[in-house]
């Protein structure tokens, strides 16, 4: 029996997951709707199939993340591919009863397009998939990734099939390099070099490690591939595997992701079932197996040695490079560390080929990058577009602009390590090479948007102690100096700026950038010497004028109430938890400047817009 | 701090988790995340246990649970509230919820209230940007908060708790 007649047994299901007439609705269980209740939807869904005797009928499948998730809980109805937003549980007798009875969509649940205030009633007329591009995330709000079945129906494990029948080792290797792919862990190193590298090396044992320690914050793609597509991803290490000639795997998962991490989980026991994953694959004779590492809350482990440390039970500390992984890594073994996407990217590269994975993207940036879009735009979530879209496009036309009229002053990609662009550079194309030209960096995905009301010098100091707290404590540059640095820019946000603290902070970034041991600390400064570089402004006006453009620094900004806004409803001041307001019943109130804490809480409860923050 | 620290601490139910681990290298961070799944918190005890029955050093395991933020050697409050200050959440405004916090309770990221009934910690991102500012309440995720809502939900939270039991 030929291993494709093995691998054919269970794909029986292929026949209904792919039939386009099969009537079925995809409750998105990602983490982002989970937490808004979507597992009730689902059971109320059933419940009132199961009260018209209908179960049978339709099919309610448990799906990954659509992206989408400030539009979440999401449900979406096949064939038709109406898209439901914002679904309770108590909307389930409508959608069974108009929809699937009646035949017609339930109008008040259908997602309304923020500039023409219309209904949009299919997924891909959405305006925030318009533009998108999703090959890594084909699967994710189409299969059940509990089911190895769906992935099946969907090529799953043909590239493995591939690989183990038709091709060498080296032959793999070729075809990964030919595509072009970069890694995905932001850095962008050609990943089929690095496997080259590993295969080289003459030592056994040898490792794959997938890195899914994903601890930028505001970022989560990673998490939503392993959430909704996670056999991808195990596909992906096996061929690896089979490539570099190592026989165990690892994914460092976060423990934040326990979701993702049951998922695997899962993933990985359905694999080892079926026979493609364990002892002798396939009847190949290659054996290849997976552990699952939880981390325990430490962001230098995403990097690599840390990682690697941290797998072998130890303070997840760096140590130097090189040697690199691919010579001494885990346990002083060869290792091939990749991010999760780039293992998720394999399987396709494999099936449809390098020149299909070419034929999308840029020259130097082929295939399609994923973004957690987040922070002041109007619809945040997961995003899969091709490189070489420009910010403005990501911004505006996927994301649908800021919120509230505002302003947009900057994006940040990268995250702590990462660099943030003002609107000049909007028609930068996104790939590895122009948002390094431009200032800043690809990262592994984060990117945030900030509009008039964020204060620039606030938002490098966040990150800064970021660092600081993150910072393993091994090497004094990043120890030492994320912390000065701290102070300055504490400084700076509290009015207490000095003169030279400007030069200060360029000392420090110059002595982490050259010193630290790790990408850590090397690239800490990065989010504050890109906003030093675009908003230099802002920076003066905090030390020089004492002021904060933004309306953002306490210690900067005072509050008052608009005495022709006020309506004397007593809210705020019943609310301030300084007593710092007062005023008679329906009369306008104000603020004791002196007692006021500025926290806020004011602005906060007034609905009638008569705070003002100076 | 309210709650009784210096209970005794039945070390038998390591005895599973070694089991479950005695083939595996490198398998000091699981032990340790089984151990807290336990008893809550690494008390002494269990750091001593641990590196005796794993032979080494008692400085290295202190070492490890003291690096990783998931470990802690200090018993916690009754109700464990997180807050994400991930930069979604931030620019979305979770310093006013800190703020608002530390006000009604008086405790600060890290501290628990005297009674022992609450405490708040900072994480950096748990991953649901999109709800921002997201807090997680013992498991419940609440997305979408403002000072009001949050601590309306808290203490709605602590009083059922409270009533239930």
């Amino acid at each position: 029996m030929g291993l494709r007649d093995q691998l054919a047994i269970p794909r029986d299901v292929i026949a209904t997951v792919k039939n386009p007439e099969h009537r079925w609705m995809a409750v998105c269980r990602g983490t982002g709707c989970s937490s808004s209740a979507s597992a009730e939807v689902r059971q109320a869904l059933c419940d009132e199939l199961d009260a018209r005797g209908l179960s049978d009928e339709v099919e309610i499948r448990r799906t990954g993340c659509f992206g989408f998730c400030e539009a979440g809980p999401i449900v979406v109805v096949h064939p038709e591919e109406t898209f439901y937003t914002h679904v309770t549980p108590g909307d389930a007798e409508a959608i069974i009863e108009e929809h699937v009875v009646g035949g017609k969509p339930v109008e008040g649940l259908l997602y309304r397009d923020i500039a023409t205030d219309t209904a949009v009633e299919r997924w891909h007329e959405i305006g925030f998939y318009g533009k998108q591009q999703r090959i890594l995330l084909s699967n994710c709000g189409i299969i059940d990734p509990e089911n190895i079945g769906h992935y099946l129906a969907f090529d799953g494990y043909s590239a493995l099939e591939k690989v183990l029948t038709e091709m060498t080792a080296e032959e793999v290797i070729e075809e990964v390099i030919d595509s072009g792919l970069r890694g995905r862990g932001g850095a962008g190193f050609p990943a089929g070099l690095k496997w080259r590298f590993a295969r080289q090396t003459q030592s056994w044992p040898k490792y794959v490690i997938c890195n899914a320690d994903e601890g930028d914050p505001g970022a989560f793609m990673d998490r939503s591939v392993l959430e909704g597509d996670p056999h991808s991803v195990v596909e992906g290490m096996i061929i690896a595997g089979y490539a570099i000639g190592a026989q165990d795997g690892y994914i460092y998962c976060r423990a934040e992701y326990p979701l993702a991490i049951r998922r695997l989980e899962i993933a990985l026991e359905q694999a080892r079932e079926l026979g493609v994953l364990g002892e002798n694959i396939l009847g190949s004779g290659f054996s290849f197996d997976i552990i699952v590492k939880e981390g325990a809350g430490a962001f230098v482990c995403g990097e690599e040695t840390a990682l690697m440390a941290s797998i072998q039970g130890e303070r997840g500390q760096p140590w130097p490079r090189p040697p690199y992984p691919a010579v001494a890594g885990l346990w002083g073994q060869p290792s091939n560390v990749n991010n999760v996407k780039s293992y998720a990217y394999t399987p396709r590269i494999i099936i449809k080929g390098a020149d299909w994975f070419k034929s999308v993207g840029t020259e130097e940036s082929p295939g399609t990058a994923v973004f957690a879009l987040t922070g002041m735009v109007n619809c945040t979530g997961l995003i899969e577009v091709a490189m070489g879209i420009t910010l403005r496009e990501i911004i505006y036309e996927v994301g649908g602009g800021i919120p509230m009229g505002r302003e947009f002053k900057a994006v940040q990609t990268g995250g702590p390590l990462g660099g943030c662009l003002p609107k000049e550079h909007l028609d930068t194309p996104v790939d590895f090479d122009s948002l390094v030209a431009a200032g800043s960096v690809m990262g592994s995905g984060g990117m945030i948007v900030a509009d008039e009301t964020t204060c620039m010098v606030e938002f490098a100091q966040y990150f800064m102690q970021f660092v600081c707290d993150e910072s393993c404590g091994k090497c004094p540059p990043c120890r030492i100096g994320s912390t000065r640095m701290l102070e300055v820019l504490q400084r700076i946000t509290d009015g207490e700026g000095e003169e030279g603290d400007l030069d200060e902070i360029r000392r420090i970034a110059r002595g982490m950038e050259q010193g630290s041991l790790c990408a850590l600390g090397q690239l800490a400064p990065a989010p504050v010497m890109s906003t030093l570089l675009h908003f230099e402004d802002e920076y003066k006006a905090h030390i020089e004028e004492g002021c904060c453009p933004a309306g953002s620094c306490r210690a900067l900004i005072t509050y008052e109430i608009d005495p022709d806004l006020c309506t004397g409803c007593m809210l705020c001041a019943r609310k301030c938890p300084s007593e710092a307001i007062s005023g008679e019943k329906r009369e306008p109130h104000v603020i004791d400047t002196d007692l006021c804490e500025r926290c806020g809480l004011c602005k906060e409860v007034c609905r009638f817009d008569a705070i003002v923050v100076n | 701090m309210g709650t009784a620290n210096n209970t005794a601490v039945d070390v038998s139910l390591m005895d599973q988790v070694f089991e479950k681990y005695r083939e595996q290298q490198g398998a000091l961070i699981p032990i340790l995340q089984k151990a807290q799944g336990i008893y809550g918190y690494l008390p002494p005890e269990i750091l001593q246990l641990v590196a005796s029955r794993l032979g080494v050093a008692l400085g290295k395991v202190y070492g490890v649970a003291t690096f990783y933020s998931q470990f802690y050697l200090e018993q916690r409050g009754k109700h464990m509230l997180r807050l994400c200050d991930g930069t979604a959440c931030h620019v979305r405004g979770t310093t006013r919820l800190m703020t608002a916090i530390e006000e009604e309770y008086g405790i600060r990221p890290g501290e628990t209230t005297e009674d022992g009934e609450l405490s708040l910690e900072v994480v950096y991102c748990l991953g649901s940007c999109a709800l921002a500012p997201v807090a997680v309440l013992d498991e419940q995720v609440m997305g979408r908060l403002r000072p009001e809502t949050l601590l309306q939900q808290v203490s709605n939270h602590i009083s059922s708790q409270q009533v239930m039991a």
